[in-house]
């Protein structure tokens, strides 16, 4: 059996898993906190498409998250609920204009000035909301009526917004993996390898990266109107630029250059501030709950450079006894 | 034997603030010539690809790819033009295969970034493209290595693998002998001289044995400037060239 196959048969059996975790708990707690990792596993994929597949670090990646689900609340009525068919791409498209817009200008500047540049407009649209009446202010909004698609899809119900969750996050991600195979995505492949050789084989890179900036947004647009949904309730913390900071620490711990990466990094990243953030294992601790969460992101960037995908990797050198770590996992699919 | 100019640069010049880098030089380079450019370390030789090729612009001068004012092209229009190069220091893709960094650049003639749904590596174009190149390169037995892991010599002919998939007309060849061994150098030279008769060929090269061994002609550059130009004999018996820069005995 070849690697491909042994890592596509991990993935499919995850989201098996998934599918079936609301009969193996059935606890409102546990699938509401799985819902929420999942909607936040789709804004890491979001993000992984830029920092891991283009090589742009975007330190503004929160904006378009808070866009979608400021979008979702602003633009269903308070008669009844909209329809999941407009109002889901009209969120994801509204996160995706901001980003068409900052993408066409961050872009033009490259490396620390790219993930200062993507700070500042993230933070524009975190103070106008934070400090116009436009969405409530610091207080947020409430959404009267989730979205419904007819009769079937009610989103009121935590196990149907569970499974609405976990089909937008199989649909991300295999709509990521198509356009990584694609013409395309190889493309940007080859922009974060070597952007001097795309330009000189004769590839305009800027529309590539605006385009890959754009669906980005759009992505993170769908998690940010996922959330809102789920929540029934906005704030301006969604734009927080700590969100866009969790967000690159999901992908890095998860492990960059790998979809699954991103999906293996939100878990772990929720799952271990849970765990930090729990009374009954840490009592009075538990209020310091980053110093844990802190600690632990540091040890697993130090001993595993290439995130936790490549932790098998380590453990098949470490059993063999060579002890040699692989010190670069090379992209997959370079053939 | 057709000699058509296929590229033709006149008096380029670049300036960085005071410092002339490239004063006014004039080149032709036509098909079935193999055009050497020599000169001491700092001469502009380099400076000169890039202005060529479009990747700092030009202070002065004009630039004409197969008959067209390029000047103020940018680097990939010139490079979709036909205009291929290759990088003094290796610019690869180091963490793709051999395969697929000829199957990129060859992507660049049919790049269809709409088409989400089918796989680069099915694409056509590009896959017959990056075989073609990576054979007349000599590539062929490393094609699914990964590029980074190559021999030096191999990285170099992959330079050039890649300049070919794009199928260029004129070729802008910086430094490709670069720390080759004897018997990498005799095999590049080798396929310089298959190239020669489809393309436009720009040399610059430090090894003088293989420069008075495959060009047709020559230019020596010194502090930016053009001192002589001709064929290697030419070249060859030039006291001034020898003054400057080939040194007595040679």
């Amino acid at each position: 059996m070849t690697m491909v196959n042994q890592k596509a048969i991990f993935v499919a059996l995850f989201f098996l898993v998934l599918l079936a975790y609301p009969w193996l708990d059935g606890g409102s707690y546990g699938i509401d906190l799985v819902t929420k990792i999942m909607i936040y596993a789709i804004f890491a994929l979001s993000l992984e498409l830029l920092v891991g597949s283009t090589g742009l670090v975007c330190f503004g990646q929160a904006a378009f998250f808070g866009i979608g689900a400021y979008a979702a609340v602003l633009l269903s009525g308070e008669d009844g609920p909209a329809s999941i068919l407009w109002l889901l791409p009209a969120s994801a498209g509204a996160a995706a204009l901001y980003a068409l817009a900052v993408g066409s200008l961050s872009l033009r500047t490259k490396g620390v000035y790219f993930i200062m540049v993507t700070l500042a407009f993230a933070q524009m649209a975190y103070f106008i909301v934070h400090d116009t009446p436009l969405g409530g202010g610091t207080d947020g909004i409430y959404l009267y009526f989730r979205p419904i698609l007819g009769e079937w899809l009610v989103l009121d119900e935590p196990l149907v917004m569970y499974m609405f969750s976990l089909f937008c996050l199989v649909g991300t991600f295999g709509f990521l993996g198509v356009l990584l195979r694609s013409r395309f995505g190889r493309a940007l492949a080859g922009i974060k390898e070597n952007e001097q050789r795309m330009l000189g084989t004769g590839f305009v890179t800027y529309p590539y990266k605006l385009a890959a900036f754009t669906i980005s947004g759009a992505l993170a647009g769908l998690a940010g109107f996922l959330f809102a949904v789920k929540d029934g309730f906005v704030n301006p913390e969604l734009l927080n630029w700590h969100l866009s900071g969790a967000a690159l620490v999901m992908i890095i711990l998860g492990g960059l250059g790998h979809l699954r990466g991103a999906i293996t990094g939100a878990f772990a990243f929720m799952l271990l501030q849970e765990f930090f953030k729990s009374e009954a294992i840490f009592g009075e601790f538990a209020r310091h709950w980053h110093l844990g969460l802190g600690l632990v992101i540091i040890l697993a960037v130090a001993f595993l450079p290439s995130g936790l995908v490549g932790l098998p990797d380590v453990l098949r050198s470490r059993l063999a006894g060579s002890g040699v770590v692989p010190l670069k996992k090379l992209p997959e699919g370079g053939r | 034997m057709s000699n058509e100019i296929l590229l033709r640069g006149q008096g380029i010049t670049r300036r960085w603030g005071g410092l002339v880098a490239v004063n006014r030089v004039s080149i032709e380079l036509s098909r079935n010539c193999l055009h050497a450019v020599i000169g001491t370390n700092g001469a502009g030789k380099s400076t000169l690809i890039n202005l060529l090729s479009g990747e700092i612009p030009l202070s002065e001068g004009t630039v004409e790819l197969l008959g067209n004012d390029v000047t103020t092209w940018s680097q990939p229009r010139r490079a979709m033009a036909g205009l291929g190069r290759s990088y003094q220091r290796n610019t690869i893709f180091p963490g793709f295969t051999v395969f697929e960094n000829c199957r990129l650049a060859a992507q660049a003639k049919a790049q269809k970034g709409w088409n989400l749904w089918q796989p680069a590596n099915r694409c056509p174009v590009s896959t017959h493209a990056a075989r073609e190149a990576a054979h007349r390169a000599g590539l062929d037995k490393v094609l699914d290595r990964t590029a980074g892991l190559l021999s030096h010599g191999q990285k170099r002919q992959l330079e050039i693998a890649m300049c070919l998939a794009t199928g260029p007309r004129v070729l802008l060849l910086d430094e490709p002998l670069a720390g080759m061994g004897a018997e990498e150098t005799g095999r590049m030279l080798t396929l310089l001289d298959e190239l020669r008769p489809d393309h436009a060929i720009l040399l610059v090269e430090h090894d003088m044995d293989a420069v008075f061994r495959v060009a047709d002609r020559i230019t020596v550059m010194v502090n930016g400037t053009v001192i002589a130009s001709g064929n290697p004999d030419e070249i060859r018996n030039s006291g001034e060239v020898r003054e400057a820069y080939l040194g007595e005995g040679h």
